[in-house]
Parts: C-alpha cells; structure tokens; sequence
C-alpha cells in the first residue's frame, strides 16, 4: 500500500500458468541458477522446502525449475516438456523434499554438478507475484533479486577492492543501483553484490577479473 | 499521477480525455518511454489474451493435475443454442473466461490481469465488448489501459493478492478493471466507468480464496466466469445511468479492511471453505498424496 503502480505492474507478465509464484516465480529461480556455474551442466539436484515441496507438483514448480535450468524464460512454451527436454539434452535430474529451516516457505536450493567436475549451489525463494529472492550462492549468504543485471564478486575481505571494481564500473558508465558485500568473518573473503542499471559490458569483465586478489566473478542477467 | 478514483476522475476531467489515455499519458511519464512502445507493449499483452480467451472454444484442453477443463468447449457449443437464458453473448465471455483459466492450468500461455488466478476475466470482458461494440484495436489497447488503471488504484489502496485479501482481491479486481473497461469500450463517461467498477468490486466483496488442494482450478475457473458475467452486468448497469451511492475509493478501502479481517483459512492456504469440505479434501489427498 502506498505506492503508485504501473500499467505494467498490473497487466502482466505474460506467463506459463498456473502460479505466478510456483510456476513464474519457479523458472526464474532456476534460470538464475543456469547462469552461476562454468560450461554446461551435467546434473542438478532440486531440494525442494515447505509449500514448494507439498503443493510443488500440481502447480508444475518441478517442471518450471527445470525449465529454468535449462534457460527457459517464465512465458517460454517449452516449459511444460522440460523433463523431456533435460533428457534429450542428457542432463540428470532429481527433486528432493528438504527442510532448509527458517525460510519463506517457496524456497528451492540447487545442487548443480558441471561437466567439468565441479560443483555449485544456490538457494532462493518466490517471494510472492512472480518475484523472487536468491539468498545463497555456493554455501555463501548473498542477496539479490535478479531484477537487474547482477555482478557478484569473490574477494579477500581488505581495504580498495571494492574501489577499484566499482572504478572499472564507473569508467564503462555503469551505473549502480544497489550494493551489498557480504563477508564470511573479518579478514577472511567476502561476497559483494552489485545489481546495475545496464549490463556489465564483457571488457569491464574481464578487467574486473584481472584484478589482483579478485577470486571469482559471476554476472547474472536479469530475469523478467 | 493518480493513486485514488478521484484523482483519475478530476485528471479524466480537466483534460477531457479518457481513463484509458489518462492511464498511457500517465505511464508514459512516469517510465519515460514513447506512446507507440507502450502501445506495442500492451498489444504483446492483448495477443496472448486473445490467444488464451480463444484456444479452449474449439477443443478441449485439460489441467495439469487432469482435475478440470473442457468447460469453455462446452459453453462455447452451448452459446450457439437459440434459447439460453443469458444469452449468446453472455455465455460467450463465460466461454471465453473459461478458455484463459484452462490455458493457465494447463501450463499454457497467459497474462496476469490481475494475477495469474485471476487471468481469465479481463481477456473474456474486453474479448465479448468488442465484438459487440466493434472498434479499432487502438481502442482496445486504450481500454486496457483503463483496466490498469483501475487495478493500479486497488493495488495502492488494498491488496490483489489473494493470500492477503481473499479472492475479492483477485477476482475483485479484475472484475472491476473489466467493467469499467467494458463501459469504455462502449463509449461510456469515466465517471461511469468508476461506477461500474464500484458495483462489479461491491458484489464480489468478502469472497474468500478456498483452492481445493492449493490449485489454481476449483472454484477458480468458476470464480473467473462469474467475474466476467458480474463486470458485464455491472458496465451495463452504469450504461443505463445506475451509479454506486458507495464512491470507488471507499469500495476499495472496504475491500482491504474486509481483506484484513478475513481468516488466514480463508487466504489462499487451503484450509477452509471449499478446500475443507469432505469431497475438497478427498480430491488434494488424490493429488498431493
């Protein structure tokens, strides 16, 4: 309450039925999840909690999940078939009902095996419309909505990093919309979530993983 | 910018223009982006309604849980007949309303109008009033428009979630964006627009969210055939110069004190009114094991 609404916050998104939240929500959440890991993916595990796991099925938040992973977007017909279509595309698949404690109650975790051994995970909730929150990455509290273009960085926990991620930023005219680093204990290596107004060009990319002590970065496209 | 009826209504009327241009003026300040983008963006919304209101006339289409379906095949032969008491073109929108519902149970396409639960009464009410007051498809997108409009007013002012207000907030508010764009669609005054969008809103208040099993299918697809009859009925209502003495803004606020009231049995979580009854229970044991 209190806030003015859009047209299209209204009206929309177009979507496969029938939840935006176990079904809009759920593709979001997964095509999130096929964008943290290097190279293709060979095996994911979906850890199912509260109303994804009991009313998951008849809402289609299994194949939904699915579809994601596979990088369907939520109004993608192709939703429906994608245990079909995982198969073909030789990826394993299984869902698992879990209590992952004191989370919103449509909340998935990933397990996603690459086909080049190693091993990521996510956790996120359908947080209510078609919107969605990912709080977990590879064992790490993190948080962001996928809304915006999102770059999320691994790095020790000192002094200028973040200086000079957002310069490289500043320099390719990218403009920050929200921030948020997140360390695991002082000193130790932390996560920062920058969530931008455009795309991180692919050059500011790479220079931003040249960068001395930076360990890992990840962008994630946006998801609407 | 308007966030309440009457300030639509004073914007409506020192510009003289209508609620639909209203809302497109409106939306093109506030996202900064051009008439024709808007209008293209919503044209991308009415083909999937177009697309979702006509798919389950001509065949059968099924839900995902094999529970519903077939009811817009059935009602669109029937509408055909010559005697029925609501008529053709009534029964045509219930067809219609029915077709979208079965879309989105059945994994297909739809747009949210409100919500997805929700999704089959606008496509069926703006779908049946253009076919029986016949003009551009500009037009179309303009009453569209109206339609959000009127929904972005409840949203600010109440809920249309159905988890927070009941099924008067989904089914609500869609049935009230629908007869005030019907009304436009029929060359009706904005004030009567907001009339008819109070009295669709008023006769759906207090209705609660009881999805048998937690589906989006019992009563929902009901619910949304009703919604399209009850917007139709209501834009006629207006037509005719019957106005609701209870002003827009006051049936909203209505709507989300009632919302607050209602128990959380009754907000979507499947456990009460239909969901609870012996045969609701018996079917999400079937379903959810």
């Amino acid at each position: 309450m209190g806030k003015h609404f859009g047209a299209f916050d209204i009206l929309g998104p177009v979507m496969i039925g029938p939840s935006s939240s176990h079904t809009a929500g759920a593709a979001k959440l997964g095509k999130i999840a096929s964008q943290i890991g290097i190279g293709p993916i060979q095996k994911v595990t979906f850890q199912l909690h509260g109303s994804f796991a009991t009313t998951g099925r008849g809402h289609g938040t299994d194949k939904a999940l699915l579809a994601g992973v596979l990088g369907f977007t939520p109004d993608d017909e192709r939703l429906k078939q994608s245990f079909e279509i995982a198969q073909e595309r030789g990826i394993q698949f299984t869902f698992e009902e879990t209590d992952l404690g004191d989370v919103h109650p449509n909340t998935v975790r990933f397990i996603l095996e690459m086909e080049n051994g190693t091993l990521n995970t996510l956790t996120g909730s359908s947080i209510g419309g078609s919107n969605i929150l990912i709080t977990e990455l590879d064992g790490e509290e993190v948080e962001f909505t996928g809304v915006y273009p999102t770059l999320i960085t691994r790095h020790p926990d000192r002094p200028g990093i973040i200086t000079s991620v957002t310069a490289i930023l500043a320099r390719m005219k990218v403009n920050v919309a929200f921030m948020k680093v997140f360390r695991i204990s002082r000193g130790e290596m932390s996560n920062m979530v920058l969530e931008t107004d455009s795309l991180v060009p692919p050059e500011a990319l790479r220079e931003i993983e040249k960068l001395d002590y930076i360990e890992r970065v990840i962008l994630i496209h946006p998801v609407i | 910018m308007f966030n309440t009826a009457e300030e639509l209504l004073r914007l409506c009327q020192s510009q003289k223009i209508s609620i639909g241009r209203v809302a497109l003026e409106t939306e093109i300040k506030s996202s900064g982006s051009s008439e024709s983008e808007l209008m293209d963006k919503m044209r991308g919304i009415l083909t999937v309604m177009r697309e979702s209101s006509s798919a389950g006339l001509t065949g059968e289409i099924k839900s995902l849980s094999g529970l519903t379906g077939g009811n817009a095949y059935l009602m669109n032969i029937y509408s055909e007949e010559g005697i029925t008491y609501c008529g053709k073109a009534v029964n045509k929108a219930i067809a219609r309303a029915f077709s979208s519902s079965e879309v989105n149970s059945a994994m297909g396409r739809i747009a949210a109008a409100p919500t997805a639960g929700s999704c089959g009464i606008l496509p069926a009410v703006i779908m049946t009033a253009s076919e029986i007051f016949p003009t551009s498809d500009e037009n179309i997108l303009l009453s569209l428009f109206t339609a959000s409009a009127i929904g972005a007013i409840i949203a600010h002012s109440a809920t249309l979630s159905g988890a927070e207000g009941g099924c008067q907030a989904e089914c609500g508010a869609a049935t009230a964006m629908s007869a005030a764009a019907a009304v436009e669609l029929a060359g009706g005054t904005p004030e009567m627009s907001l009339h008819a969008g109070a009295i669709a809103l008023k006769c759906i208040l207090g209705l609660v969210c009881d999805p048998v099993a937690g589906l989006v299918e019992i009563p929902c697809s009901k619910r949304n055939a009703m919604g399209a009859v009850n917007a139709l009925s209501a834009a006629d209502m207006a037509l005719a110069g019957v106005i609701s003495l209870i002003p827009f803004d006051e049936v909203v606020t209505a709507m989300a004190k009632i919302g607050k009231t209602l128990p959380c049995e009754l907000k979507e979580t499947a456990q009460g009114g239909l969901a609870a009854t012996p045969t609701g229970r018996k079917i999400a044991k079937k379903i959810l094991g």
